[in-house]
C-alpha cells in the first residue's frame, strides 16, 4: 500500500459520510411533485422496511436518481415498474438469493419465491392469470413493514382482512367459483376471538393453516396435521380413537368433521350427546356403541358442568352477601382446568378414562362445595349477628330517651330556673 | 362489707386525683338549649367517631404487615381468616368516610352559627387544621391496602402535589418517599397513618376540647333564649342517643356493604379508566379537571391549585377577616360565601359520579 | 321513687349488655384462633412435607391466592414455579416422561426453568425459592 492510495482511502473516507448527506434523490424529488398514484410511491417510502434498511429507488428499479433531467434519470439501467406477471421474480432477485439476503438480515428465509410457485397463487400466475395475488398484494409497495410490526398488512391480526380483499370478494372470486364465506366464517370463531379481543397472537390466522407463500388449501389428510399444530394432546387422543381409522376410511377430514374449518366455535358440551343438536348422532343411530358412549360422556359431562355452575353460584351468593372467597375462588379455578381436561378425553373416546377424569374434578368440586355453603353459613351468622345488635342498641336508645324525658321533666318541675353557669 | 369498700375507693382516688373538684366542675358545665342547639351534637358524634377509629386502627395493627409483598395479603387474611376481622376493617373503613362527612357538616355549622367569632377563634383554627389533618388520614390510609385503586390514587395525588410551583418536586418526594410509589411510600404512608397524624391530632384536639370546656358553647347572633341544661348527664345522653343511631348506621354498613379488597396494585398495568381519588377529594380534583389548559399566560392547573390553597387559607382566617361577627352583629356577606362554598363542594362532588367521560 | 329506678336500671342493664355485644367480637379477633396459623403473610408457604413426593413427580399447592407446583425431578431435585400458564392461565401439570412442565388447554410447553418450550404461552413462569426445612419444604418468592 502506498502512501498515494493510503490518502485516497483517507479522503474518501472522510468524504463518504458527506456523500450519503448530499445523496441527491431526484426519483423521490420529482415523484415528489406529482399527484396521486403517482405521488403514492415518494411518500410511501420513507416508512419502507427497504429504506430503513439503506436502500432506494434505484436498487430495485434501476436509473440514475443524480440526474434532474427525467430522460437521463431513467437510463439504460432503468428497470421502471415490473408487470404482475413478473413481480414475484423481481422480487425474488434479491429475497430468493440467500447470498444477498445475508448482507441484510441473514434471519431472513430465502425460499418465498420457490414456496410461491408451489402454491396456487403462484400456479395460477404460471398458467397465465395476472389476477392471481402476488407479493405486493399482500405486502403493499412501497411501504412495507416487517410483519413484526402492527401496522404492517401481514401482522397477524391484519392478514384476514389482507386475504379477503379478495377471498371475501364475490366478484374476484367468481371465475374461480370459490366461495367468499371463509372471512365471516373466520371472524365468528374462536380463533378470531381469541385474537382480536383477547389480542392473543399465538392464535391462528389464515396463514397458520394454509401456508405463507406456499398457500394451498390443505388437503382433506392434511387437516388434521395442520390443527394438531396446537392442539397435540387432542390430536393424540384422537389418534388413539376408533374415529381415526373410520374417518381415514371415510375419506373425512378428522377435526374439521365436528369443528368446522374456518367457522370454528367453541367447543361446549353440548357437540356431544344424543339430542337433536348433537354431532355425535349425525353418524351414530340410535342402539350404537357410539350412541350409547355419547349419551354416556353427556351425562357425565353435564352432571359435572353443573356441579360446577352450583358451586360457583355458591361462592358468586356468599360473595354478594360481603363474604370473601377468593380462597375458593382459587380452587375453582383448577376445577376449571379439570372440566377442559374432561371434554378433551372425549376425543379419545375411551370411557373409562372420561369417568376418571370426571370423578376427580367432582371430588375438587365436594370441597369447593363445602366452602361455599361455609361462606353462606357465614353470611347468615352476620345477618343475625347485626340484629342482635340492632336490638340491644335499640332497647340502649329507648331507655336512654326514657331517661332524658324522665329528667327533662324533673328538671323543669323541681327547679324552675334556667341556666347555671 | 361490699358497702364499704365503694366509699373508701372512692376517697382513695378522690384523695390522689382530687375527683371532688373535677366532679364539682363538672356539674357546673352547661349547655345551651335552643332553637338551633342540635348542631352541638356535631361535635361529639365526630369524637366518638374519632374514638371508634382509633379503637379499630389499633386492632387493625394486630394483623397488617406494612410491606408491599405481604400487605395486600395481610388485609385478605383479615377479611377472610381473622374471627370478626371484616368487621373491625369494614367499620374503620366505613367510619373514616363517615367521619370526614360528620366533620365538614361540624365546619359548616359552627360556620354558619358563626361560633368562629371572637373569643373562639382558635377553636375554629384548630378545627380546621383537624379537617386538613383528618383528610390526610383518608389519604394515607387509603394506600395500605396496596390494591389496584389505592395504588393509582396515590399516584394521580401526588402527582398534583408534585405540579405545585417551586416546591412542587421537592414536595412529592418527601411525600413519596422516593422517587415514585414504592415500598418507600408505604411504610412512609403507614407512619403518617399510625404515628405522625394521631399525635398532631391528639395535640389538636386536646387543644380544641380544652378551648371547648374553658369557653362554653357558642350561641348563635342574636339569640335571646337563656335555657341552659347541665352537660352532665343531661347533654351526655342525647349525645349518647345520637352515638347510639350512628352505631346502627355503621353496623348495617358493614353487614351488607362490606368494604372491598380490590386486586393487588401491580405497577407494571397500565392506569385504569376513569382512576379518581375518595369522595371527599373530588370536588378539588373535579375542579382541576375541568380547569382550561391555560389561562391567561398561566398554567391552568397551577392557578387552580394556588387558588385552592388561597382559599383554604382565608377560610382559616375567616374569624379575623369576619369583623361584624365579632361585634356580635349579622354578616351575610360571610354567610353567602359559605352557601356558595358549600355548593360548590355538593355540586363538584356530585358531577364527578353523574357526568360521563369527566 | 320506682319508676325513676326502673329507668335507671334500664339503662344501666341496657348499657352493660350493648357493652357485652361489643365486647365479643372485640374478643374473638384479639385472640389467635387455632385454624389461621401464621397469619396472611404467605411470604413463605409449606408446599409439603420432606418425602411426600417421590421422584419424577410433582405437587399442585396454594402460593398467596394462586397455585404453584412443586417438582421432584427424577434426579431428586426439588423445584418450584408459579402454577399459572401464561398463555390462558389454566394450571400446569407436570408431564412425566420428559420433565417438562405442560399446559392441557393448548399444550403449551415450559421446561423446569420455566422457559417456554413451545406452544401458544408468551411469557415464561416465575420460579420460587425452595428450601427444606427439618421435616418441611418451603417455597418462598425469590429475591
Amino acid at each position: 500500500m502506498n502512501i498515494r492510495a493510503i490518502r485516497l482511502f483517507a479522503a474518501a473516507a472522510l468524504f463518504a459520510p458527506l456523500l450519503a448527506f448530499g445523496q441527491k434523490n431526484s426519483c423521490i424529488e420529482c415523484h415528489n411533485k406529482l399527484d396521486d398514484e403517482l405521488k403514492a410511491p415518494a411518500v410511501g417510502l420513507a416508512a419502507d422496511i427497504h429504506a430503513q434498511a439503506g436502500l432506494s429507488c434505484k436498487d430495485c428499479h434501476g436509473g440514475d436518481p443524480s440526474q434532474d433531467d427525467v430522460d437521463k434519470a431513467k437510463d439504460k439501467s432503468f428497470k421502471g415498474s415490473p408487470k404482475r406477471k413478473d413481480i414475484p421474480q423481481f422480487c425474488g432477485g434479491c429475497h430468493a438469493d440467500a447470498a444477498a439476503m445475508r448482507a441484510f438480515n441473514p434471519g431472513l428465509r430465502t425460499d418465498q419465491l420457490s414456496q410461491y410457485w408451489t402454491s396456487r397463487h403462484g400456479q395460477l400466475l404460471k398458467a397465465g392469470d395476472t389476477k392471481a395475488a402476488v407479493c405486493t398484494d399482500c405486502h403493499g409497495v412501497h411501504g412495507i413493514q416487517t410483519a413484526k410490526f402492527p401496522k404492517s398488512l401481514t401482522f397477524p391480526w391484519n392478514i384476514p382482512q389482507t386475504c379477503g380483499r379478495c377471498h371475501a370478494d364475490k366478484a374476484t372470486m367468481e371465475p374461480y367459483k370459490l366461495p367468499t364465506s371463509q372471512l365471516e366464517d373466520y371472524k365468528a370463531s374462536v380463533h378470531a376471538r381469541a385474537l382480536y379481543d383477547k389480542k392473543d397472537l399465538s392464535a391462528p390466522v389464515c396463514n397458520d393453516c394454509h401456508g405463507n407463500h406456499g398457500a394451498f388449501p390443505p388437503s382433506v389428510s392434511s387437516v388434521a396435521s395442520v390443527c394438531r399444530q396446537c392442539h397435540p394432546s387432542t390430536g393424540d387422543l384422537f389418534t388413539k380413537s376408533p374415529h381415526k381409522k373410520a374417518f381415514d376410511d371415510m375419506g373425512a377430514g378428522e377435526c374439521e368433521v365436528c369443528h368446522g374449518n374456518h367457522k370454528i366455535l367453541p367447543p361446549s358440551t353440548a357437540m356431544i350427546g344424543t339430542d337433536q343438536g348433537a354431532t355425535c348422532v349425525q353418524c351414530h343411530d340410535k342402539g350404537s356403541t357410539g350412541f350409547e358412549t355419547a349419551a354416556e360422556f353427556r351425562r357425565e359431562l353435564d352432571g359435572f358442568e353443573s356441579g360446577f355452575r352450583t358451586a360457583e353460584g355458591l361462592l358468586t351468593q356468599a360473595k354478594r352477601k360481603g363474604v370473601e372467597v377468593s380462597d375458593v375462588e382459587f380452587r375453582l379455578q383448577d376445577v376449571n382446568t379439570l372440566i377442559v381436561t374432561a371434554r378433551n378425553l372425549t376425543h379419545g373416546l375411551d370411557r373409562a378414562e372420561v369417568a376418571k377424569a370426571v370423578t376427580d374434578g367432582e371430588k375438587a368440586l365436594v370441597e369447593v362445595r363445602a366452602a361455599g355453603e361455609k361462606a353462606l353459613d357465614e353470611a347468615k351468622f352476620r345477618r343475625r349477628g347485626l340484629a342482635v345488635t340492632t336490638a340491644l342498641l335499640a332497647l340502649f336508645g329507648v331507655a336512654l330517651a326514657l331517661k332524658i324525658r324522665h329528667m327533662t321533666r324533673a328538671r323543669g318541675a323541681g327547679e324552675g330556673r334556667g341556666s347555671h353557669s | 362489707m361490699a358497702a364499704k369498700i365503694g366509699p373508701s375507693l372512692w376517697k382513695f382516688l378522690d384523695d390522689r386525683f382530687m375527683l371532688s373538684a373535677l366532679i364539682a366542675f363538672g356539674k357546673k358545665k352547661t349547655v345551651p338549649e335552643h332553637r338551633r342547639s342540635f348542631w352541638y351534637f356535631f361535635g361529639g358524634i365526630c369524637l366518638f367517631l374519632t374514638a371508634i377509629q382509633i379503637a379499630t386502627g389499633a386492632m387493625l395493627l394486630l394483623y397488617y404487615t406494612p410491606h408491599i409483598d405481604a400487605a395486600h395479603e395481610s388485609v385478605q387474611f383479615i377479611m377472610s381468616g381473622v374471627k370478626f376481622g371484616w368487621l373491625i376493617r369494614s367499620v374503620h373503613s366505613w367510619t373514616a368516610n363517615l367521619l370526614i362527612g360528620l366533620l365538614f357538616i361540624h365546619m359548616f355549622s359552627t360556620f354558619f352559627l358563626k361560633a368562629y367569632r371572637r373569643p373562639r377563634e382558635l377553636t375554629w383554627i384548630t378545627g380546621f387544621l383537624l379537617l386538613v389533618l383528618f383528610m390526610a388520614f383518608g389519604f394515607s390510609g387509603y394506600l395500605l391496602p396496596w390494591n389496584e385503586l389505592s395504588y393509582f390514587a396515590t399516584r394521580v395525588g401526588t402527582d398534583i402535589a408534585g405540579s405545585l410551583p417551586i416546591i412542587g418536586h421537592w414536595l412529592k418526594t418527601v411525600i413519596l418517599g422516593g422517587p415514585e410509589v414504592g415500598q418507600a411510600t408505604l411504610s412512609r404512608f403507614f407512619w403518617f397513618h399510625v404515628a405522625l397524624l394521631p399525635l398532631a391530632a391528639l395535640v389538636l384536639i386536646g387543644i380544641h376540647i380544652l378551648l371547648v370546656q374553658t369557653l362554653g358553647m357558642s350561641k348563635p347572633i342574636g339569640e335571646r333564649s337563656t335555657k341552659e341544661i347541665p352537660f352532665f348527664p343531661d347533654f351526655l345522653y342525647k349525645d349518647a342517643l345520637g352515638w347510639t343511631l350512628i352505631l346502627v348506621i355503621i353496623g348495617v354498613l358493614c353487614v351488607f356493604l362490606p368494604w372491598e379488597i380490590g386486586p393487588k396494585a401491580d405497577p407494571l398495568v397500565s392506569t385504569p379508566l376513569g382512576i379518581k381519588p375518595e369522595w371527599y377529594f373530588t370536588f378539588m380534583f373535579t375542579t382541576l379537571k375541568l380547569v382550561p389548559a391555560h389561562v391567561l399566560s398561566f398554567e391552568g392547573e397551577k392557578l387552580a391549585i394556588l387558588a385552592f390553597m388561597t382559599g383554604g387559607l382565608l377560610w382559616l382566617l375567616v374569624p379575623f377577616l369576619d369583623r361584624r361577627a365579632a361585634l356580635e352583629k349579622r354578616s351575610p356577606v360571610f354567610t353567602w360565601a359559605g352557601v356558595a362554598l358549600a355548593l360548590y363542594i355538593v355540586i363538584l362532588t356530585v358531577m364527578t359520579y353523574t357526568v360521563p367521560k369527566l | 321513687m320506682k319508676r325513676r329506678n326502673f329507668v335507671d336500671i334500664f339503662l344501666g342493664g341496657s348499657l352493660l349488655a350493648t357493652i357485652a355485644a361489643f365486647m365479643y367480637p372485640v374478643v374473638r379477633y384479639v385472640l389467635p384462633s387455632r385454624s389461621a396459623a401464621g397469619g396472611g403473610v404467605q411470604k413463605n408457604v409449606v408446599a409439603a412435607k420432606a418425602g411426600e413426593l417421590p421422584p419424577n413427580s410433582a405437587k399442585i399447592f396454594k402460593f398467596g391466592s394462586s397455585p404453584a407446583i412443586l417438582v421432584n425431578t427424577a434426579e431428586g431435585q426439588l423445584v418450584a414455579l408459579s402454577g399459572v400458564c401464561t398463555h390462558l392461565t389454566c394450571t400446569v401439570r407436570f408431564d412425566t416422561e420428559t420433565g417438562t412442565l405442560f399446559c392441557p388447554c393448548h399444550n403449551g410447553r415450559f421446561d423446569l426453568g420455566g422457559n417456554v418450550l413451545s406452544g401458544p404461552p408468551p411469557r415464561p413462569l416465575e420460579i420460587f425459592a425452595v428450601e427444606t426445612s427439618g421435616a418441611d419444604i418451603i417455597v418462598s418468592r425469590k429475591g
